[in-house]
């Protein structure tokens, strides 16, 4: 029944869709439920279908996925395989377009809730297009999701929390990790103690973290990167060296790692081509990521159109819970429902917000990572341009900014229409123009998923 | 308060208001004839309408009358352009116009047929012969019309090109720096102000596009330049699959027509860089930028019934532009009576990459004080009143 | 004992729930496609199927992501080069 009229359409079946659209379910609403993957859960609750008690020692807050779940399989109509292209206005509502195998399916409802989360932020270094360097979710899907040994000894590096859970992760399972190199400081954390105080399980999470890196032996390296990937046909050593704060390689400290697997994440970028084509307001969060606008109620800044998790600001899953239950309220609300509103919700948000933002501030990426880079460095996977390339595209061809470099470049025209290279595109036209990058146009994608063009053409009728 | 002037450039001989492909291409002839140029741009090069262009330099979509004089002669131009400057993926790879009917193929002959006769090399194709030329078309189609002049150029590539160009000659280039007013001595256009200086300058040249009527009304003088939007659809990289420029036969009508309401009609071309664009809409809704579901699924349909191969090919990619559109559908090229001074070089409505290089030519012919190799009547600004 | 799909003319054993490039990569398969401008191989890289560098030919039908696609019994894979659609080219 995919097609009927629905009372709320969510997109995205992670932590923050799964709390939405049992919030609205619950309020009395008709809901329906798109997803990319098989099994709801998202990228943080991934686990191989049916057997989320196989990698549950790798998860998080299983009591609150396995009661949203029930919740929503009992009362939402949950459309897996949906890859969502586009959400377009309609009169009376909105029509969520997707692409399942080959066809379109066309969900409409009267109000909409996006919650189509993030993906790890990267930046390039020499070397990382070798095979066998993945990001960090990509090593955590494979162990969480698909329950193998990426390689045999890997290096993770980056910066975020998210490399202690990639790391802590791949030791419960056997890897031999080489280390995790953490671009930043732990003492960050310091300096926002009573951030990290409002969330004591936080704090938990973070020793236990700790306690399984030690218990496994693995290194944990503060102030160091993986500065350059080799090999051949793949990855067989890194560079791993120390930084100073600026980001730039302290002379001397460069050695050797063999390794034959890396995972890398700086953060994540949440997706918000869906809320940008449907003209939400967007804003530039503190970690320089583009978000959506909204307000106490979740809502965005077009009518109808309500928005919870990584896409109101990267801030993890028990955010994007609780951001999720508020919007599946305010959308129940603003179609004439009676909801209640519990304080602990707001509450609860202030709360994550601020370790959020104590998080970004923690974890800042002063851009001295593009010292790293040679002239052949790949900056657009897709496309192979090079770093010499984005440089001609402001030295010689009078580029001056992000869009232009990419027009005239072609970083960011390949089939990942610029999700890997955005960030690293646009920090190197503002580091050569001496112009801040807008971010806004990089982000803007009309097609978020590529669409056949016998699928599109047939287009969501039956 | 201490009075701070506002810093004045020395003067130029022309300022060039617009870094899209009609604007450089103003600037690159300009400077090699020795003019002191500026160039100033409220967005980066290729900002506009050129940033969603497709590249198309066609001589085929054009009736005999002026504007194909002006393509005819743009074609030449381009292909020196290539040789001397290079580096915006010219292509010289020719048009395939294809009629699914035999009444469009009747009328696509008439028009070929005046076309040759006003100079365009134009190669009827039989309908069993048109898959030599482009082996994935439906093989169902009734004839076509081939036409050799036909090329393409990346356009975003090719204005960075004639804008470098034209500052290896000595242009001064501001972009990011929007002009706010014209400076004016009586009647006369002698600059323009922006935000940070003032630009004086002996003659100023509107090459603002879409937005060539804003610019316009600063002098006070009404130029009739609407937006008329079009989609581009972008496939994934492949290797060649489409060999020409390939377009149905209605196209030619759908330029030339009024009509508000929307008007697609196929048109298909692969690029150097791998990804086949597929066209053309044109709707004339202002400057909404909204995407139109409906639109991008008629350009599926159509583009698929010209070659049903690339019903299994993913888009990846859709963009949109506006294209500078004049109730006659000719351009507006040339100097305006009603305020001396100021030229204008906007309107050309999607031929704008190909017919710039000779609206940059002709119009330096202007400000030399030479008799330009075309003549400029059919384009003036006043024409409308 | 595990099902197997076919790679290249060689047998690749998965995990039920498993996805192509997932069991590819655990048996020791870093790479299953070359890049158009300098023929360089690729793998998985993000896993989550919003890179695409991790294109594989499923069935004849090029461009397919590893990442996403569930293995299955006898399922033929392919490597593939450039574009994945040679077969097009004229």
């Amino acid at each position: 029944m995919a097609r009927s009229p629905y009372d709320v359409v969510v997109v995205g079946a992670g932590p923050a869709g799964l709390a939405a659209g049992a919030a609205a379910a619950r309020a009395g609403c008709t809901v329906a439920m798109l997803d990319a993957a098989t099994e709801p859960g998202g990228q943080y609750w991934r686990h191989p279908p049916g057997r989320l008690d196989a990698v549950a020692d790798l998860h998080h807050d299983l009591t609150t996925y396995r009661r949203l779940a029930t919740v929503v399989r009992t009362s939402v109509d949950l459309l897996p395989g949906h890859h969502v292209w586009t959400v377009a206005r309609r009169t009376d509502g909105f029509d969520v377009h997707a692409v399942r195998d080959d066809r379109e399916d066309v969900v409409t409802g009267s109000a909409v809730i996006l919650a189509p989360g993030a993906y790890d932020r990267q930046i390039p270094f020499p070397g990382w297009d070798l095979p066998g360097v993945l990001t960090a979710g990509g090593a955590q899907a494979l162990i969480k999701g698909h329950q193998v040994r990426a390689g045999g000894r890997i290096a993770v590096g980056g910066t975020g929390p998210f490399l202690l859970s990639v790391a802590a992760g791949l030791g419960t399972r056997g890897f031999d990790v080489a280390g995790v190199f953490e671009a930043n400081s732990p003492l960050g954390w310091m300096r926002h103690v009573p951030a990290v105080a409002r969330i004591p399980g936080k704090v938990a999470e973070g020793v236990g973290y700790g306690a399984t890196l030690a218990r496994h032996r693995i290194g944990f390296h503060a102030r160091h990167a993986i500065v350059a990937a080799h090999g051949d046909d793949r990855v067989r050593a890194v560079t791993v060296a120390r930084l100073d704060p600026g980001w730039r390689v302290v002379p001397g400290s460069a050695r050797t790692v063999a390794c034959d697997t890396v995972a890398v994440g700086w953060g994540f970028v949440p997706q918000v081509e869906l809320p940008l084509g449907l003209g939400c307001a967007t804003r530039v969060d503190l970690d320089g990521s583009l978000i959506a606008v909204v307000d106490e109620r979740q809502a965005g800044t077009v009518p109808g159109v309500f928005l919870a998790g990584e896409v109101c600001g990267v801030g993890g899953a028990a955010l994007a819970v609780t951001e999720g239950e508020i919007s599946g309220r305010a959308a129940a609300a603003w179609l004439g429902r009676t909801v209640d509103w519990p304080h602990r919700l707001r509450r609860r948000r202030r709360a994550h917000r601020t370790f959020a933002a104590a998080m970004h501030r923690a974890h800042p990426m002063p851009d001295g990572w593009q010292t790293w880079l040679e002239p052949t460095t790949v900056v657009c996977r897709c496309e192979e341009v090079t770093v010499a390339e984005v440089s001609e595209a402001v030295d010689r061809l009078g580029a001056t900014d992000a869009r232009t470099v990419k027009l005239l470049s072609r970083a960011g025209m390949g089939w990942c229409q610029g999700r890997m290279c955005a960030y690293a595109t646009g920090s190197l036209s503002s580091a050569s123009t001496g112009c801040p990058t807008d971010p806004r146009p990089l982000a803007e994608r009309p097609v978020a998923v590529p669409v056949g063009l016998g699928v599109l053409a047939r287009g969501g009728d039956d | 308060m201490p009075f701070v002037p506002v810093p004045t450039s020395s003067a130029a001989d022309v300022v060039v208001i617009g870094a899209g492909v009609v604007g450089a291409s103003c600037a690159f002839y300009a400077a090699r004839a020795g003019l002191r140029v500026t160039v100033l741009d409220r967005g980066p090069v290729a900002g506009g309408t050129t940033g969603a262009g497709e590249g198309n330099l066609l001589v085929s979509d054009k009736l005999p009358g002026p504007e194909l004089d002006l393509a005819l002669h743009s074609a030449r131009l381009w292909r020196e352009i290539a040789d001397e400057v290079g580096g915006f993926e010219y292509e010289p790879k020719g048009g395939v116009v294809v009629a699914a009917s035999e009444s469009a193929l009747a009328d696509l002959n008439e028009t070929s047929a005046g076309q040759r006769a006003a100079g365009v090399e134009a190669v009827p194709v039989s309908g069993t012969t048109l898959r030599e030329y482009e082996p994935h078309l439906a093989p169902d189609l009734r004839g076509g019309v081939y036409y050799p002049e036909d090329a393409q150029v990346q356009p975003m590539l090719a204005a960075a090109h004639l804008l470098a160009d034209a500052r290896a000659h000595g242009a001064q280039v501001f972009l990011g720096h929007e002009v706010s007013a014209l400076l004016r001595d009586g009647e006369r256009v002698v600059g323009v102000v922006t935000a940070a200086r003032r630009h004086p300058a002996a003659a100023v040249v509107n090459a603002a596009g879409t937005w060539g009527r804003a610019v316009a009304a600063l002098a006070d003088v009404d130029l009739p330049v609407h937006p008329r939007r079009g989609f581009i659809l972008v496939t994934e990289p492949l290797p060649r699959v489409v060999r020409h420029k390939v377009y149905a036969a209605e196209y030619v009508s759908n330029v030339a027509s009024d009509d508000w309401h929307l008007q697609t009609s196929p048109v298909v071309e692969g690029t150097a860089a791998g990804p086949v664009l597929i066209g053309s809409s044109r709707e004339r809704v202002g400057f909404d930028r909204t995407f139109s579901v409906p639109v991008l699924r008629t350009l599926a349909a159509r583009a698929i019934r010209l070659f049903p191969v690339l019903a299994g090919v993913a888009v990846i990619r859709a963009y949109r532009g506006f294209r500078p559109y004049c109730p006659d559908h000719l351009p507006i090229v040339g100097p305006d009576p009603r305020a001396p001074g100021l030229l204008h070089a906007c309107g050309h409505e999607g031929a704008g990459v190909g017919l710039a290089p000779v609206t940059g030519h002709l119009l330096v012919q202007v400000l030399a004080g030479i008799r330009p190799d075309i003549d400029l009547g059919p384009f003036r600004p006043e024409r409308f009143a | 004992m595990s099902d197997s799909f076919d790679f290249d003319g060689r047998a690749v054993p998965f995990d039920a729930g498993q996805s192509i490039g997932a069991a590819l990569l655990a048996a020791g398969v870093a790479s299953w496609r070359t890049t158009r401008r300098g023929a360089r191989p690729r793998g998985l890289f993000c896993g989550i199927g919003v890179c695409f560098d991790c294109l594989v030919t499923v069935e004849d039908r090029p461009n397919q992501r590893a990442c996403l696609v569930p293995a299955r019994a006898r399922l033929q894979v392919r490597s593939q080069d450039g574009t994945g659609r040679g077969a097009l080219s004229v």
